[in-house]
């Protein structure tokens, strides 16, 4: 279960740039995740669920960004997408990994909770419920 | 209002600020500090004892026990006089940087020469989280089977050595060495491979000498720096 501690280290970073930007809900967060990583996107959106109920996340839509594993030869240049990671290329040169690796936040949307200049009442998203 | 925030900040940049004020400290004290990392069962902690048993007269050893939930391993590290302090993660598959921190507040008295943290059982998740160790040592059962670095590279990868423990099995399984071997060097073409059996002992001597080397190497580093 490396994925509950992953969704709450996500949740503590969006939590702490949330606060600077004075956002008081989270709408949706743009996880990106490299294969190599091994975090099944299933059990990311599952920790997520059971984080996020009484936290600014609740209710916000998680979406999962998988990059696959991506290699390229230092010698010959040939690029190659391997099941697994393969160090050696058939040229004799040594493949480095350009994607595979990739673990951060992209984005996220929040509501800052103030209306927009000249609106009135809701900006028309509901509030959770339950 | 809604606001879009860019972020593309990573996960784990909480945990890798704390693992580098942990690896400042262990430069300040010259503490050579060793993150072992395994399936469960692998053998880490008999690995540990035969270590310690070899040693522990010649250097000041401490041990961080990484377990999810019981101290049996920090007890039979105990029992050799060694200095133990025991995380119990309470559920969680990996140690992280402050959890180390917290442990090494409970060392912090006296000043060693070699500091071990044995993490907890698992190929996945101790990969990603950085302690501040000098270096990770990654330990691969003959009973485990030799398909281990292909299934779960990135903790092959990031390891400096793996000790590939129990040789005493091999010859009853279909473990072939030479095929592992070069496996893990198509991971990591650095990587130092060495075969034990912490069970009979044979290849510790060679084991400790290469620690011994590196606690040498962090020693002169930290006088170099004086």
């Amino acid at each position: 279960m490396h994925e509950l501690g992953l969704i709450d280290s996500m949740m503590s970073l969006v939590k702490e740039s949330a606060e600077k930007n004075n956002i008081v809900r989270v709408l949706s967060i743009k996880l990106v995740v490299g294969k190599l990583i091994l975090a099944q996107p299933e059990l990311l959106r599952f920790a997520f669920e059971a984080l996020s109920p009484g936290t600014i996340f609740e209710g916000a839509r998680l979406e999962i960004e998988e990059r696959p594993l991506v290699m390229c030869c230092q010698k010959c240049g040939n690029t190659s997408s391997p099941e697994y990671a393969q160090y050696f290329c058939q040229c004799g040169g040594t493949n480095k990994i350009v994607s595979g690796e990739e673990l951060y936040v992209a984005n996220y949307e929040g509501d800052t909770g103030e209306d927009e200049d000249g609106a009135e009442g809701r900006n028309g998203t509901a509030p959770p419920t339950g | 209002m809604g606001l879009k925030v860019v972020m593309g900040q990573r996960l784990l940049q909480a945990n890798e600020r704390v693992a580098q004020e942990n690896r400042n400290r262990f430069k300040a004290s010259g503490t050579f500090t060793i993150n072992l990392v395994s399936s469960p069962g692998a053998g880490k902690t008999t690995l540990l004892e035969q270590t310690l048993r070899r040693l522990r007269g010649k250097y000041k050893i401490g041990v961080i026990e990484g377990d999810i939930y019981t101290t049996r391993d920090a007890e039979r590290i105990a029992g050799q006089g060694i200095e133990v302090v025991q995380i119990n993660t309470a559920g969680i598959c990996h140690l992280d940087a402050p959890m180390i921190a917290r442990a090494l507040e409970e060392l912090e008295e006296s000043r060693y020469d070699l500091l071990f943290i044995e993490n907890v059982g698992n190929l996945v998740c101790p990969a990603e989280f950085d302690l501040g160790e000098d270096l990770k040592v990654a330990l691969l059962s003959v009973a485990e089977g030799g398909d281990k670095p292909a299934k779960y590279p990135l903790v092959f990868r990031e390891a400096r050595a793996v000790v590939i423990n129990k040789s005493d099995l091999l010859p009853y399984t279909d473990f072939d060495l030479g095929a592992v071997t070069n496996d893990l060097k198509a991971i990591n073409p650095e990587i130092e491979v060495l075969v034990v059996s912490a069970r009979t002992g044979e290849g510790i001597d060679e084991w400790c000498r290469w620690l011994e080397e590196l606690i040498l190497q962090k020693q002169g580093t930290r006088s170099a720096a004086e």
